[in-house]
């Protein structure tokens, strides 16, 4: 059996791994390199709990295969509190209590981050579509959502300030 | 998988010699074949991933029209402001593929050479009279995009073929697309039935050239020459909108699932085939 030899950077980190034949990209975060905050929901693209990104792109890592981030930037979930300070995005998850049993709100995070990198003032609607591809069996979506908005409004705040 | 080996060449003639070798299967943005793959559905010896190929990813302008990589993801399509102008129902049928996640990956070659009858990428492409830039073992040729898919799953590419490009034509002022899809719900689900169409019009806001491609109504999509021939030399009047609409609804031959039955797809068909031509008209500067 071959493993393929991958270099590749995580959250600013250069990483190298052994990927085994077939591996995803989410199975050699959680496996290989101890990131276990991506989690497998579906491991089809439909649930979006592996959201990641690769060169800043919004991507399931349950759809990428492990060798294809040679040389590319990854970021997940574990890259974005810096310093042990929360990004907005998660303070706010707490103070809305969008989260129950938290095994969707890593992929929230990641894809909600994706999206007020791109547009920092989204509509809700436009928030909805977005996280279209987000799934949480537990909230009904409407504390995410307002969290999330209530995050971009503080965080376009202190950007004024 | 165990013996499962991953290659990804850079130049295109390396690529359609990996891809010629038994056992090889393409990987473009991965949103099928990763799945097909986790269900045991393909059993691949060797996946030839077109990402690194030189000329696979990217929009560039050439001889007055756009050439889009076939690896190129939805969301690069979906940023690019010239193509959204001149294409909008292309970029729109490639936009409606699946969550944002998908979109960083999801390709319109992936999506074409899947060959689901249902393809959201495909119909607006037919309509646009895209050309495939297909490289092979023996060099490249050229082809139209409805002459890719035979079938559900099935291509017209011989062993080592793929998509390098897609080509648009160049064009002219006075001119604009739609595509429209209808599923059951707002979001993340697979066309009843689907239809682009392309306008040109003339100098007094005529309808100069128009095609009209449907979706999910045949085992392949589908070009309607008679649809498109309906609309021409008018400004969308009643009369050529119903014309046009019988004849999409008579190219149909749909099958019944649990998304909707065979009559409900093909009248669909008729609705959002008029529905798109009103579209792409008003986009196109045309006064009813």
């Amino acid at each position: 059996m071959s493993k393929a030899h991958v270099t590749t950077t995580v959250n600013g980190d250069p990483v190298e791994f052994l990927a085994t034949p077939g591996m995803t990209l989410l199975d050699a975060l959680r496996d290989e390199l101890n990131l276990t905050g991506a989690k497998e929901g579906c491991g089809s693209g439909d649930c979006g709990a592996c959201s990641v990104t690769v060169d800043g792109r919004l991507v399931c890592s349950c759809l990428v295969l492990a060798p294809e981030v040679e040389g590319r930037r990854v970021t997940t979930i574990e890259g974005m509190a810096q310093g042990g300070q929360l990004h907005m995005l998660q303070q706010k998850f707490l103070e809305h209590a969008a989260l129950q049993c938290g095994f969707c709100t890593p992929g929230f995070l990641v894809a909600a981050k994706a999206l007020l990198d791109v547009n920092p003032d989204p509509t809700e609607t436009e928030t909805r579509y977005w996280l279209a591809g987000n799934l949480c069996r537990c909230t009904g979506y409407d504390k995410i959502i307002r969290a999330v908005m209530d995050a971009a409004a503080e965080l376009r705040q202190e950007k004024i300030a | 998988m165990s013996q499962l080996a991953y290659v990804a060449p850079s130049s295109p003639e390396e690529a359609a010699t990996a891809l010629a070798a038994t056992g090889a299967r393409p990987l473009s943005g991965g949103t099928d074949l990763l799945v097909q793959l986790r269900a045991g559905r393909v059993k691949p010896d060797v996946i030839v991933d077109l990402k690194r190929v030189a000329g696979a990813i990217g929009i560039r302008e050439e001889a007055g029209g756009y050439v889009i990589g076939g690896a190129t993801s939805g969301a690069v399509l979906g940023e690019h402001v010239g193509l959204v102008r001149a294409w909008p129902g292309v970029v729109e049928g490639a936009n409606l593929i699946g969550s944002t996640q998908v979109q960083g990956r999801a390709s319109l070659a992936g999506n074409l050479c899947n060959a689901s009858p249902a393809a959201d990428g495909v119909p607006a492409l037919i309509a646009a009279r895209a050309t495939c830039v297909i490289v092979g073992p023996n060099g490249r040729r050229e082809a139209p995009v409805e002459a890719i898919a035979t079938g559900p799953g099935q291509t017209s590419l011989s062993p080592g073929e793929f998509i390098l490009e897609f080509r648009l034509p160049p064009r002219p002022a006075r001119a604009s697309d739609a595509y429209l899809r209808l599923i059951p719900r707002t979001e993340m689900d697979i066309a009843v039935a689907g239809v682009g169409v392309n306008l040109v019009l003339d100098a007094q806001g005529r309808v100069a050239q128009a095609h009209v491609a449907l979706g999910a109504v045949a085992p392949t999509a589908l070009l309607v020459a008679e649809a498109g021939a309906a609309l021409v030399g008018g400004r969308l009047d009643e009369a050529s909108l119903a014309a046009m609409e019988a004849a999409a609804r008579a190219a149909c031959r749909p099958i019944s699932d649990k998304r909707g039955t065979a009559n409900y797809r093909t009248r669909i068909a008729g609705v959002l085939a008029r529905r798109a031509a009103l579209i792409a008209f008003a986009r196109a500067g045309g006064q009813l």
